[in-house]
């Protein structure tokens, strides 16, 4: 009982991370219609800028408010950084969908080869606060703090984009951009600023992804990014482009899948079981879990 | 601002839409007052021309509002200038409810004309929480023209606003868009032929991307042999507004 109760809370812990990183990429993807294979470099410098700033920042720690100052470092650095790519490469290939891939991918690329040039290719230590060590005791399960704090996370930031979508003006916006774009523009609406609203949020989600995901792993490398962004992806797809409900439910999906099949299989069969669950949505239902609702896209 | 001169003016605007060369240098006026109705069969290239007056499609030439050339803004920056559109196609958002959809067309907080919009659709009033993409084609297309007045404008684009509706809903709609006419100058794009007859004003008619008549509209349509020539129209004339199933200018019922 107490392993099932583990995997479980363990599995939305995972869950948690992968609808930080997929919730960003779905918003950009099903308002601007932008791939962005960029989005794990905002995660990757989310948590190097963490990890930079709890070791070197005045002010900054590895504990305690020390270690929330280098947290909201690391997320303006990941925001700014979305931002920027959103004003600079992004704008100028909007309809262009062939280079907007071409361009996120080399942004993808450089952006761990210039972290691994800075820092070097090996894993560094992330800084854990007591707060997050050890563990609480669930129905016998031993679980560990900092996945609790990424579900916490993760319905924070669900709770946020939620009451963002449905009652702000922007929030608006995106919703109505997302089924009509140029219609939004004919309404006198200046789409192109939500568009770098939403890229910022995106990249602010990532970087903080970026920031847990060093609590989860105990590590930063600078690949880090590629790889979770993979299992994003994996979302994404699963839980249809253009639901944020969707994208929550297929990252607890895909978590828990992946959690399960490494424990009653073999260690590494659980990504195996993640393709053949997307495989088994993608034949069923094509624009994956949220496809048949379309009144709640976006909500 | 100009005094008196034309609201609005296209002027050689051409548009090659994959390959095609859709406008051929349409030019036309419309003056400050009024509904100038752009006519012509299907394929002409009428909604095409309203489209690249708010550049919404790549094109050539010169589009000038009130005066002022707005050729290269961007169609947010051309429609806050103070016009309001009724694609033909309705664009209003499947997911989002009546209200939200008519809030998300506010622009100048205080100006929003909500008593204008529920007087001439009582509906939309009453189903303001619904979700827009179960409204009938009907009611979605009161919902656009509804959002088209919500804001103090100062030109109505309207495209085709009684194409695939019922009699009872057409009368509905050209009420409405008679009623608007009455307060703010209309482009309208329209085929049904005893609704241009009511609302009267100026008629341009393209054919192969470009204009090939100008003139006031009445005059045009008491013409039936001009009627046919350029609508291809087979009867002498369009019945008058609301009083039968209305013809469109390839003589079919719309309904």
């Amino acid at each position: 009982m107490s392993t099932v109760v583990l995997l479980i809370v363990t599995g939305l812990g995972l869950g948690a991370l992968y609808f930080l990183i997929a919730s960003g990429l779905s918003l950009i993807f099903g308002l601007m219609d932008v791939l962005n294979f960029a989005h794990g470099a905002f995660l990757a410098l989310g948590a190097y800028g963490t990890w930079w700033a709890a070791n070197f920042l005045p002010g900054a720690g590895p504990d305690g408010a020390g270690f929330l100052l280098a947290l909201v470092f690391g997320v303006a650095a990941g925001t700014l950084a979305a931002t920027l790519v959103e004003l600079c490469v992004i704008r100028p290939l909007y309809g262009r969908h062939r280079e907007q891939i071409l361009a996120t991918v080399g942004l993808s690329l450089a952006t761990p080869a210039l972290l691994q040039a800075v820092w070097g290719a090996d894993p560094l230590t992330f800084p854990k606060p007591d707060l997050v060590r050890g563990t609480v005791e669930v129905l016998g399960a031993n679980i560990p703090r900092d996945r609790l704090l990424l579900i916490l996370a993760a319905v924070a930031l669900f709770t946020a984009l939620w009451l963002f979508n449905s009652r702000t003006r922007y929030g608006l916006i995106v919703r109505a951009g997302v089924q009509d774009r140029a219609m939004v523009t004919a309404l006198g609406i200046d789409v192109r600023k939500s568009f770098t609203l939403v890229f910022a949020i995106g990249g602010a989600a990532a970087a903080l992804a970026g920031a847990l995901g060093g609590l989860y792993y105990g590590v930063v490398t600078p690949t880090q990014g590629m790889s979770l962004l993979i299992f994003a992806f994996i979302v994404v797809v699963i839980g249809g482009t253009t639901s944020l409900t969707g994208c929550a439910i297929a990252s607890v999906t895909v978590a828990l899948v992946q959690q399960f099949a490494n424990y009653y299989t073999v260690a590494g069969l659980g990504d195996i079981a993640v393709v053949i669950v997307l495989a088994l949505v993608l034949l069923t239902r094509q624009g994956g879990l949220a496809a048949k609702k379309s009144a709640e896209r976006v909500a | 601002m100009t005094a008196a001169g034309p609201l609005l003016e296209a002027a050689d605007l051409n548009v090659w839409i994959e390959g095609s060369h859709i406008l051929q240098g349409v030019t036309f006026a419309m003056p400050e007052r009024g509904v100038t109705s752009l006519l012509g069969r299907n394929g002409v290239g009428k909604t095409t021309t309203v489209k690249a007056v708010l550049g919404l499609v790549p094109r050539t030439g010169r589009v000038a509002f009130d005066g002022v050339d707005i050729t290269a803004e961007p169609t947010h920056a051309i429609v806050t200038r103070g016009i309001g559109y009724v694609p033909e196609e309705r664009g209003v958002f499947a997911a989002l409810t009546v209200a939200e959809n008519l809030r998300i067309a506010e622009r100048r907080p205080g100006t929003h004309r909500y008593d204008l919009v529920h007087e001439l659709f009582p509906e939309l009033e009453k189903r303001r929480e619904q979700p827009a993409g179960t409204l009938s084609g009907g009611q979605q297309q009161m919902l656009a023209i509804g959002r088209a007045l919500l804001n103090d404008n100062r030109l109505l684009i309207v495209d085709e606003p009684t194409k695939g509706l019922a009699p009872r809903i057409v009368r509905e709609v050209a009420d409405a868009v008679a009623r608007a006419a009455e307060e703010v100058p209309v482009l309208l794009v329209e085929q049904n032929l005893s609704l241009v007859r009511r609302v009267g004003g100026a008629a341009v008619v393209l054919d192969a991307g470009r204009v090939v008549h100008t003139g006031p509209a009445p005059d045009l349509l008491d013409d039936a042999d001009r009627v046919r020539e350029l609508l291809g129209v087979s009867r002498a004339a369009a019945p008058a507004a609301g009083t039968a199933a209305p013809a469109d200018t390839e003589g079919r019922p719309t309904a």
